[in-house]
């Protein structure tokens, strides 16, 4: 009995050890609609930077923005908007010299694949027959601004508001339709392209500012160096194709 | 600050129901437990157990699948009554139902447990009937420990997140309550609301223990 659990805290502990962020990681807050492209490019750039590990945070853009104002260990800041990387700037958090635009995307209306009805126009989701819309909550998540821009440039945002299902970040805007708890979703073009099975883009929607992501190294940062080094790798051509693999345009 | 007291009053609601259905839940499976000897008793014990010991995102899952609206509950909910629980107030009382329902259940099952089997028995030689000896003597036996079981099972349904927010989304004023209210105020870099939400919840949970407090010393009957 001694042995057994004596063997299970080890391990545990073991466990602990390997997973805690050493001193060489790289720790990128990043938009969560980046979530698949980065995670395919941490291993491109470890490989180039030998020694270095990355560690990616993905979440919404502003709660990214609030760990980092308190103090959270990130080294890069990708967000989804230049609102936020604006907010970041504004409070000194990141080294507004190194602050890069690396990727363009588009607002999209998403239905659920199987029994979801595409609307024409953005004036057909005021209709009964839209009850439950997922939006990312403009509070924190960039894609629920752009869609609260949009919808009250078209002077529709009184009457779809009610109908809002706000989500944490773009991505479980995506899950609420693909699961089709939400009779529509407004995601990112990228995050459609995801689930083409599940649901199905029915308009591209024109933003009034484009959809355009800034990254930028944090001022705190430990690794100065490894931090610009990755905001340079992401505007490489190689990081580039991926980006443009997963529908993300080039600024 | 006037918003504030939405979310409260809807996690009271919300607690105040889930508190409810457990003490018929977890009464009747605490009970059951205690009297019955069946094969698979102790397996069902563990599943009966397992909302307390399983990540709350865990049973989220769970309940999504099981609710949602292309589920097997959620469609047959959805075909025979128009019922769509996702993203209402009736979701997270569900959640919180199930997160808190073990406290109950483990208090009620210890509880019974504990009542002198001989009183039932003379009770029963006088003629009185099963419901009448469950209701007049070991119920009132069990009470006090009944009742903490309940006490604690709505504080734990007052702090419910991670199902809450899984199967009943963050709507405010309709589905957001207090602890999903200070987490998106804490997201959104609302530090005055985060604030005034973090007191309102600490004052609330003290209220609740001293009401506890005075509850349970004072209105069960002494136990010798």
């Amino acid at each position: 009995m001694k042995i057994a659990l004596s063997r299970v805290l080890g391990a545990t502990l073991a466990l602990t050890i390997c997973v805690g962020a050493s001193a060489s990681d790289l720790i990128v807050s990043a938009a969560a609609s980046l979530t698949h492209a980065f995670q395919e490019l941490g291993p491109v750039f470890e490989t180039a930077n030998p020694g270095t590990r990355v560690q990616f945070n993905f979440g919404a853009s502003g709660a990214l923005l609030q760990q980092i104002a308190k103090g959270a260990p990130a080294d890069v800041f990708a967000s989804a908007d230049q609102e936020t990387m604006d907010q970041a700037q504004s409070q000194q958090l990141i080294q507004a010299a190194n602050r890069r635009n690396f990727a363009l995307n588009a607002l999209v209306v998403i239905v659920p694949a199987v029994g979801g009805q595409a609307p024409k126009t953005l004036a057909d989701l005021a209709q009964a027959r839209y009850k439950r819309i997922a939006i990312g909550l403009p509070a924190s998540v960039p894609v629920g601004r752009y869609t609260r821009s949009v919808l009250e440039q078209a002077g529709l945002w009184s009457a779809i508001e009610p109908k809002i299902i706000g989500a944490q970040n773009v991505r479980q805007a995506l899950d609420y339709t693909a699961r089709g708890e939400v009779d529509a979703g407004f995601v990112y073009a990228t995050d459609a392209a995801l689930m083409p099975d599940k649901v199905k883009v029915a308009l591209t929607v024109p933003t009034p500012k484009p959809v355009l992501y800034p990254i930028a190294p944090i001022t705190s940062s430990t690794q100065a160096d490894t931090a610009q080094k990755f905001v340079v790798f992401i505007q490489s051509a190689p990081a580039q194709s991926v980006l443009a693999r997963y529908g993300f345009g080039k600024p | 600050m006037q918003g504030a007291w939405v979310p409260l009053l809807l996690t009271l609601k919300v607690a105040g129901w889930s508190t409810g259905l457990n003490l018929l839940l977890g009464v009747s499976a605490g009970f059951a437990m205690a009297r019955l000897r069946f094969a698979g008793r102790e397996f069902l014990d563990a599943v009966l157990t397992l909302p307390m010991v399983m990540p709350p995102t865990v049973l989220g899952y769970y309940l999504l699948v099981l609710i949602g609206s292309r589920g097997p509950i959620g469609a047959w909910l959805k075909q025979s009554f128009g019922i769509n629980l996702i993203f209402t107030w009736q979701a997270a009382v569900i959640a919180a139902t199930i997160v808190a329902f073990p406290l109950v259940y483990k208090a009620a099952r210890a509880a019974f447990e504990t009542v002198e089997p001989q009183l039932e028995q003379a009770a029963r030689v006088l003629g009185i009937s099963e419901a009448g000896v469950f209701f007049r003597v070991s119920l009132p036996l069990a009470w006090r420990g009944i009742l903490a079981g309940l006490l604690l099972a709505f504080a734990r349904a007052t702090g419910e997140f991670g199902a809450t927010l899984m199967v009943a989304g963050s709507i405010a004023g309709k589905t957001q309550t207090l602890s999903i209210a200070v987490y998106e105020a804490v997201q959104a870099g609302q530090d005055d609301t985060a604030n005034f939400l973090v007191v309102l919840t600490s004052v609330t949970c003290i209220a609740v223990l001293l009401a506890a407090g005075w509850l349970v010393p004072g209105r069960t009957p002494r136990q010798t």
